[in-house]
């Protein structure tokens, strides 16, 4: 229908159809450096995140007024007492950003799930039926690519007040344009696929049909989509947050880190520097991990 | 074609209507308006005198459709903060956001053609594996801390550029690459795809077996060709420019629509927020029916589908 619609969503162009247990995967994910690299650095994120109260040196929100501004230990007057310093409260830097690891993969992992089951489902609902259903679809779609995410997203939080669960909860419900435009194709193109209409002839019921043979064919799309989307969600959160629209204080997320630190960075520019790169090294270990899994599932890939 | 363009008008205006409904609808997210607008700590007498100035007390469709018509004949209610009419107050900073959006496309543009052409012509070697990092390392910083990062090079370090403000086009120069730069990657990408796929077209091979030099090839037949789905994706990119205009005029204090975006959230200024809300969709609206109508105009495969 839209032209415009499709183009949205071009950063991910449904490549075949493939399963995800191809044979020789295990090797041509060792030849591909990029997703090896990508996963790897992922990996280290979670492993930070999940066991920050292991690993950080210090309660990342005790204030201590006396140690304010502690630079890290490359710069004069920095110690390894506090590797990477203190913020303008004497709260120990380094434990803030391992904790808020937790917080940007939490918004991460949570809107893809959440936006990815409500896009899902619209998309493979319109590329299934098609006609009147796929209309309405393309009709949601389209009316929701309209509104600016951004936008809407501050808006709502102004108006309902912000807090973890609340920008979760907003970005979940506004991201799922891509899912839906992206699982439409893809439920389109297996629909008329000679399994699928072996399974109807059996007289399995739709949703049978629909979770039992077309989603696991358009799992590996699914998945990309999935890992692009948590990347934008935390750059959105993140965004959020800098703004003072998103996660509230003292809760460690990077934006909002970023955004403390914004009146001292003329200063004291690692202060906005650390969680900038954090931040950074997160979303390109997540797009580098799903441009490369998109390669790997995509028929291309194999040769 | 005539009936293609009616049809997608037709999609337009009932993608309008319904973004209007919910820009609506917004407003009483919070449950009851008059006390959002009374603000914190207001009086219960101040809050029933909002509820009967504003119309609270009646149904919800018999105030949408008041709402509606008179936002269509140019009222966009007052400014809570502002203390003036919110639609005179708009318009004044559209201009500005304009401005931001197609510089910022165009310098876009700027460094995609030349890099996804690159990227086309030398596929698979350094070049096009320097650009694909390039794309990827730029997509992955986040747009307001690339615009501290601009604040701190050109104008604490070199103090080329004024850190905020607007006025001179001096204070368009960070902006316009702050929000450009993440429409770039995108454009990279197709562009690259579309140079591949024409650089094997059969007319190509003639043209270089004519003994044509390679950059009017390139250039001249291959590029025309490769251009056109970029048209649409720039009609998009635009719209998602204008709703990125909100952090980026934010950051550097540009006086745009952007700015006074989320000065109406942070101050709660609900007609404001509301109308630019339904303002930037539907410029966004009208943006994609322009370039569908282009498309079907250029690539004459889609009127018929």
């Amino acid at each position: 229908m839209a032209s415009s619609m499709d183009v949205a969503a071009v950063a991910v162009e449904p490549g075949g159809l493939t399963t995800l247990a191809a044979p020789g995967l295990a090797r041509r994910v060792w030849k591909n450096k990029a997703v090896v690299v990508g996963v790897g650095l992922l990996l280290l994120i979670v492993i930070l995140g999940v066991f920050a109260p292991f690993f950080a040196p210090y309660d990342p929100y005790v204030q201590n007024l006396e140690n304010r501004t502690v630079p890290p230990f490359w710069y004069d007057g920095g110690s390894w007492v506090h590797p990477l310093g203190t913020d303008p409260l004497g709260r120990d830097y380094l434990s803030r950003l391992f904790y808020g690891a937790r917080i940007s993969l939490l918004i991460g992992i949570s809107v893809a799930i959440m936006s990815g089951l409500i896009g899902t489902t619209m998309g493979m609902l319109a590329g299934y039926f098609g006609g009147k259903t796929d209309l309405v679809v393309s009709f949601l779609v389209t009316t929701r690519l309209s509104m600016p995410v951004i936008l809407v997203a501050l808006a709502t939080v102004a108006l309902i007040g912000g807090s973890l669960w609340v920008v979760i909860m907003v970005l979940g419900l506004l991201k799922w344009d891509r899912f839906a435009v992206v699982m439409r194709s893809a439920t389109q193109q297996v629909r008329s696929l000679d399994y699928v209409a072996a399974a109807q002839a059996a007289g399995a019921s739709t949703p049978r049909v629909l979770l039992g043979e077309v989603l696991p064919n358009v799992l590996p799309h699914l998945i990309v989509v999935a890992t692009l989307e948590a990347a934008s969600a935390i750059l959105l959160e993140a965004a959020l947050s800098f703004l003072g629209l998103g996660v509230q204080p003292p809760l460690p997320s990077w934006g909002l880190m970023i955004s403390e630190a914004k009146s001292y960075m003329f200063f004291s520019f690692w202060l906005i520097a650390l969680p900038g790169a954090a931040l950074a090294v997160l979303i390109f270990s997540i797009n580098l991990a799903g441009d490369g899994l998109r390669d790997l599932l995509s028929p291309e890939g194999r040769a | 074609m005539f009936a293609y363009i009616l049809k997608r008008l037709g999609l337009a205006i009932l993608v309008a209507l319904a973004v209007s409904m919910i820009a609506f609808l917004l407003l009483r997210l919070s449950g009851d308006p008059a006390i959002a607008l009374a603000g914190e700590g207001a009086r219960q007498a101040d809050i029933e005198l909002i509820r009967k100035t504003y119309g609270f007390d009646r149904p919800l469709p018999v105030q949408y459709v008041e709402w509606l018509g008179k936002t269509v004949r140019g009222d966009f209610g007052e400014s809570v903060y502002f203390r003036s009419p919110a639609a005179p107050l708009i318009f004044s900073k559209l201009q500005t956001t304009m401005m931001l959006g197609v510089f910022a496309l165009a310098f876009a543009l700027f460094i995609s053609v030349p890099l996804g052409v690159a990227a086309a012509v030398y596929r698979n070697s350094w070049i096009d594996r320097l650009c694909l990092a390039l794309a990827v390392v730029g997509q992955a910083l986040p747009n307001f801390f690339f615009a501290l990062l601009l604040i701190m090079i050109f104008s604490i370090w070199l103090r080329w550029l004024p850190v905020s403000g607007s006025g001179t086009w001096q204070h368009f120069v960070m902006p316009t690459i702050a929000l450009g730069y993440y429409a770039a990657p995108a454009f990279m990408r197709l562009i690259r795809a579309g140079m591949i796929e024409v650089l094997e077209a059969d007319y190509i091979r003639t043209a270089r077996a004519k003994g044509l030099p390679a950059t009017q090839v390139i250039f001249k037949h291959a590029l025309r060709n490769a251009v056109v789905p970029v048209v649409a994706l720039a009609a998009v990119q635009l719209g998602f420019l204008l709703g990125g205009s909100v952090v980026v005029e934010t950051i550097f204090a540009l006086d745009g629509l952007g700015y006074l975006a989320y000065q109406s959230i942070t101050f709660k200024d609900f007609p404001v927020m509301q109308n630019i809300v339904l303002l930037l969709s539907v410029t966004y609206v009208v943006l994609t029916l322009a370039s569908d109508i282009a498309n079907a105009w250029l690539d004459p495969r889609i009127r018929v589908a």
